[in-house]
């Protein structure tokens, strides 16, 4: 119960969001964080607990390559 | 973007990095995500290549709830309440009976996967319903911020069984049984509660953190600025989960959980009392909380643990002071089907992802 999970908003009405968990859709309360459509969240027990900045996600991923090219 | 998380090839490339260090190190993570991702992917094997263990700690929720507690829900359900919980919590055996078990005996005991399904099964019966409420920082918010609803039926009941996560890794360190060189602090908890926190640690202990996400190239990057911590000795918080962890955290999650619950001193599988670490309701939701409302059969259960439970090692594994696999009953008289310890049942068990994964390795 406790795996958090990261999914995409599709739809949201109210509280309740539809999210897209790769292909499974699943209703999850989005109340605890301001997400729109198109957002990735990370859901907890049916509710969301934090957005997904992918901004964040390709600079980790650059930052990833760049250790391993360096020569240290 | 999602893929590159999991690529092999910068897997290994940060792997070599770390391995042109020569060290030997022990650290541990707190987190069952993060063990299912280190199983799921091998990376255990490919860390000790390269003299790094990884240790498990109490990062399960269902595991760290006393079998008292799990007593507690079990007789509310005998004295004919609906008992509403999470699928983890199924089949934690006490004394050789689970809430499965109730169930197949005619109690009411329902699963749900949310807290908001247990307030509509509340809605939709006459009876009284309890929801066991387990987890750290990562689910009470969703607790907290529906005990504020002032539209709740009045036959729904929370027991709450949330912890808070870092009086566990403050306790655990002050137990010293283990050397630990780093922590890989878990990064949903820390979606929550912000990186502040950890700074408290960071000066008592001195020792190396960094917050970590699930994917593989997270585990393997936040073993890397460990590392890179032990090397330069330069003891830091290092936030790796940038894109969903930040300074502060969850404010409005955490202001539902600084509003409705307080800290009280509790009991954890495998550990002493820890002072303030449970989530206790406040007076002013005392109408929907089961410790109050149904005091009178709560406080009655006392818990004799059965011989064969006396033998379950799990308060150890949670320590981290032992590997699964140096329990004797792991995988024999302890195993998936037959679950004696919590750590065997829950998808984020030390024991249960060991030996889930045991073939694949
Ligand atoms: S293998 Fe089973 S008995 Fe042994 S510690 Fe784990 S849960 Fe307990």
């Amino acid at each position: 119960m406790c795996l958090g999970i990261p999914g995409k908003v599709i739809e949201k009405k109210g509280n309740v969001a539809k999210i897209d968990f790769g292909g499974l859709i699943r209703e999850a309360n989005v109340s605890l964080v301001n997400a729109k459509v198109g957002d990735y969240v990370i859901v907890h027990a049916g509710f969301a607990i934090s957005k997904v900045n992918k901004r964040e996600a390709l600079k980790t991923i650059k930052l990833v390559k760049e250790i391993i090219e360096s020569k240290v | 973007m999602w893929n590159e998380l999991k690529d092999s090839r910068l897997i290994n490339g940060i792997i070599e990095k770390i391995g042109q260090y020569k060290l030997k190190l022990t650290l541990m993570h707190a987190c069952g995500t993060h063990q299912e991702t280190l199983s799921r992917y091998g990376l255990g094997s490919l860390f000790s290549k390269v003299g790094v263990t990884i240790k498990s700690g109490p990062g399960c929720p269902v595991c760290v709830t006393t079998a008292k507690e799990f007593l507690q829900i079990m007789r509310l359900a005998e004295k004919g309440k609906t008992v509403a919980i999470y699928g983890d919590c199924l089949r934690v055996p006490v004394n050789g009976r689970a809430l499965m078990h109730f169930r197949a005996e005619g109690y009411d005991v329902r699963i749900v996967y949310s807290i908001d399904e247990a307030v509509e099964l509340a809605r939709s019966l006459k009876n009284d319903v309890v929801f066991m409420a387990i987890g750290f920082e990562t689910t009470a918010p969703s607790t907290a911020s529906t005990l504020v609803r002032d539209d709740l039926p009045k036959n729904f009941y929370v027991l709450s069984c949330h912890r808070f996560f870092l009086p566990a890794m403050i306790k655990l360190l002050e137990l010293g049984e283990i050397k630990l060189d780093g922590i890989i602090e878990p990064g949903h908890v820390s979606a929550i509660i912000g990186y502040k926190p950890y700074e408290e640690i960071r000066k008592r202990f001195k020792i190396p953190q960094v917050i970590s996400g699930f994917e593989p190239l997270d585990i393997v990057l936040s073993v890397y600025y460990l590392v890179k911590q032990i090397i330069e000795d330069d003891v830091k918080v290092v936030n790796e989960y940038n894109r969903v962890v930040s300074r502060e955290g969850n404010q409005l999650a955490l202001s539902f959980i600084n509003k409705v619950f307080y800290p009280k001193d509790i009991e954890w599988r495998g550990f002493p009392i820890i002072s303030s670490s449970l989530m206790a309701i406040k007076e002013k939701y005392s109408i929907h909380d089961a410790s109050k409302q149904f005091e009178d059969i709560i406080s009655k259960v006392q818990y004799d643990p059965s011989p064969l439970e006396k033998t379950c090692r799990c308060g150890e594994v949670l320590r981290g002071v032992i590997h699964p696999q140096a329990c004797p009953l792991f995988g024999k008289v302890c195993n998936l089907e037959n679950p004696v310890g919590a750590c065997m049942v829950s998808v984020e068990g030390a024991c249960r992802i060991y030996l889930e994964y045991s073939e694949l390795f």
